[in-house]
């Protein structure tokens, strides 16, 4: 089933249920935070897991499809499907200009460049006329969907946010089973041997890049329409750590441990809010747990004792 | 001890046993309280627990007739969406009537969009930006305490008539800094001060304010107006007393609690706006008093804290007069009964509440005493003048509040 083993058959049914039942039981809102999370963390992913490249600037692209998406809403008065892509290609630009750049060099020194580039990106939003200084956008309006469906409600917008998040799932399995995410695992195994093999690996990862930042735009778009804000907190580089931690809990390389470190996460930030310190205390002592013991994160984990791809 | 898998999630398994969920008491006439700010990051102190137990006490000595009341607290970590999560849940799902505080201006004006779409009653204390009642306004929103254009009025006038009427300014470069300069500049000119030049400074990230704070020195000018906020002022006062400045400071924005994290011998001299100080008359005292055994930590209330028992105060002598029902229904209700009524407390005494939605009261440029001066622990500041509660604030036509009439 569209090209899913047994086992992530199954996983994909889990999870198809999972958000099928989750508005019903939980918050509506905070679900729809969680899958936007989760999109942003599997496109992540896209990158560290199946390319192997790790990059620390992704708010920038997540936080610009966000702040591009709640302009066009407000100001331009778009639907919300226009409005939730003029974001993803706008972080798919700047994903091609920055991956551009980034993609020459390896290892730390490409981590290092795409976070130079991603605090660019953040003095940019903090200075630029239209993101709103540090107020950020505010009130952005809940634009219908083509129009017709009305979107103000949680629960029809909740629809569209779990649709959009399929959508970029299913889209990133496609990528990472197509010849060409074979070859970007192959690049990640071995580059050398690939250049040798004939592939023009620059341009290989600089398409894997510029999807991965289109995929976090379209995240980043999402969130706007869900709270109806565009903030600084989307662009700061504490969000592209926070995304890496995300991947990191789930399982880096598999294809749903990022939604469940998303998930993870999500619940930590929302449900510790009430005992303040404790968020970023829990974060940190589940950032060293993982570390120390389960080093391929909870579904990566899983996956090996059970011998699965997951 | 060995760090072993079985370990963690032995201790994990432990842990989630736990009883983590709060006990729902959502009867029809039980009015919650949710107290929303900072209790990890900067503006821990200024808000945070503090303002939790400034609400308690209130709730504490008001003798509610025929309704019950509850108050919970969340920390928004000064994110915006992290703070309209928590208030959309609280709404919707928790059955809270009322957000109180919630500082950090990004975070405020989202939750005011989040009122306003729900028809909620949000009494900011703890936000500085004046849009709460401009732009930004709706009828079920009170802004209690101060904001940007106060804060600018008093410091900027009162200085410049007190002999300061050479400014030079120290910016934060974004737009807080810049809205603070260009509406504390107004004033200044206005009492027929000059301003003798300014420098912005990178923001984020600065921590080395030197050649800034010598350029200033270098101008000539007699007062050094601080156009920023929290480890910003902290740091530039700091500085300017190691590198010997000179000139009169002014913070722009600061509180008591600033005043005692940096010590007197550091502060001292320094001139600020507040619209509360905890030992103005006997009243305050006493109020001061009585809130101490609920503080975390034994600090004097700021006007952020006083704000929150004001407001919690007069929303649930509103709510008397009203009933609980009514006041669970509509904010906008809730709010009009507060607007209707003068309010009356041992913080800030006698005031009322506009048509917009600013809680108006005296406020005052204090001069933080020298260590010579202080008599004791916490007697920090020298009245230098005041503003009337008809002079503080923005005239009412200027704010652009859609629903105020003209």
């Amino acid at each position: 089933m569209l090209g899913f083993s047994r086992a992530q058959a199954i996983a994909f049914v889990v999870m198809l249920a999972l958000i099928g039942a989750a508005p019903f039981l939980l918050y509506p809102v905070f679900v729809m935070k969680v899958l936007c999370f989760a999109l942003f963390a599997c496109a992540f992913n896209l990158l560290i897991g199946f390319a192997g490249l790790l990059s620390l600037g992704h708010a920038a692209y997540f936080g610009m499809g966000s702040y591009i998406a709640a302009y066009a809403a407000k100001s331009w008065g778009v639907s919300a499907e226009v409005a939730i892509l003029l974001g993803g290609l706008v972080g798919g630009a700047i994903g091609l200009v920055f991956g551009w750049l980034a993609i020459r060099r390896q290892g730390i020194y490409f981590a290092m460049i795409t976070l130079a580039l991603a605090q660019m990106i953040y003095f940019f939003c903090l200075e630029a006329a239209f993101t709103g200084g540090e107020d950020g956008i505010q009130q952005v309006p809940r634009v219908a969907l083509l129009g017709l469906l009305d979107t103000h409600s949680d629960m029809t917008l909740y629809w569209v946010v779990a649709g959009v998040f399929l959508a970029g799932f299913l889209l990133i399995h496609r990528i990472v089973h197509s010849p060409f995410g074979q070859v970007l695992t192959a690049i990640r195994e071995n580059e050398p041997r690939a250049i040798s093999l004939g592939y023009r690996v620059d341009d290989y990862k600089l398409l894997a890049f510029v999807l991965s930042a289109f995929l976090a735009g379209i995240a980043g778009g999402a969130k706007s329409q869900v709270f109806g804000i565009a903030t600084l907190t989307d662009v700061h580089w504490a969000m592209g750590g926070e995304v890496v931690l995300m991947t990191l809990l789930g399982g880096i390389g598999t294809i749903f441990g990022p939604v469940l470190g998303a998930l993870v996460f999500g619940s930590l930030e929302t449900y510790l809010a009430q005992f303040g310190d404790w968020v970023t205390v829990s974060q940190g002592a589940i950032f060293i747990a993982c570390v120390v013991a389960f080093r391929r994160g909870i579904v990566g984990e899983i996956a090996h004792k059970l011998k699965l791809g997951l | 001890m060995d760090l072993s898998r079985r370990l963690l999630l032995g201790s994990a398994a432990a842990a989630a046993t736990l009883p983590l969920r709060r006990a729902r008491a959502q009867a029809a006439n039980t009015i919650k309280i949710g107290v929303l700010n900072d209790q990890s990051g900067p503006y821990r102190d200024t808000g945070g627990l503090f303002s939790f137990a400034a609400a308690k006490l209130a709730v504490a000595e008001f003798a509610a007739q025929g309704f019950s009341v509850e108050v919970i607290t969340a920390d928004h970590q000064n994110k915006p969406d992290i703070g309209a999560g928590i208030a959309r849940q609280w709404y919707d799902r928790d059955g809270v009537d009322v957000i109180l505080d919630v500082p950090t201006s990004s975070v405020a004006l989202a939750i005011a969009g989040i009122a306003k779409e729900k028809d909620k009653t949000y009494l900011n204390t703890g936000a500085a930006t004046a849009d709460l009642t401009g732009k930004q306004c709706a009828p079920s929103i009170i802004h209690w305490s101060y904001d940007t254009y106060m804060l600018a009025k008093s410091t900027g006038g009162a200085t410049v008539r007190s002999g300061g009427d050479s400014w030079f300014f120290v910016t934060a470069d974004y737009a807080f800094g810049h809205q603070l300069q260009a509406s504390t500049t107004k004033f200044v000119e206005g009492a027929g001060g000059k301003i003798l030049g300014s420098v912005k400074y990178p923001f984020p990230g600065t921590s080395d304010f030197s050649s800034f704070l010598l350029q200033a020195q270098a101008s000539g000018a007699k007062v050094l107006g601080l156009c920023n906020a929290g480890a910003d002022t902290v740091n530039s006062i700091k500085q300017a007393k190691e590198f010997g400045v000179t000139m009169r400071l002014a913070a722009m924005l600061m509180f008591i609690t600033d005043v005692n994290a940096l010590g007197l011998d550091v502060a001292g001299g320094l001139t600020l706006t507040e619209s509360f100080y905890w030992d103005m008359n006997d009243r305050t005292r006493a109020f001061a008093k009585r809130l101490q055994p609920l503080m975390p930590k034994p600090y004097m209330p700021n006007m952020i804290h006083a704000g929150c028992y004001a407001a919690t105060t007069h929303y649930l002598k509103a709510v008397q007069k009203i009933g609980a029902v009514a006041a669970k229904a509509s904010g906008t209700a809730a709010v009009s009964a507060m607007k209707a009524m003068p309010t009356e407390d041992d913080a800030f005494g006698k005031g009322s509440i506009r048509e917009d939605g600013m809680a108006l009261f005296p406020s005052y440029l204090f001069q933080v005493k020298t260590p010579a001066e202080s008599k004791g622990p916490w007697d920090y500041y020298n009245t230098l003048s005041s503003f009337g509660p008809d002079e503080a604030w923005r005239p009412l036509a200027e704010g652009g509040c859609y629903f105020v009439k003209s």
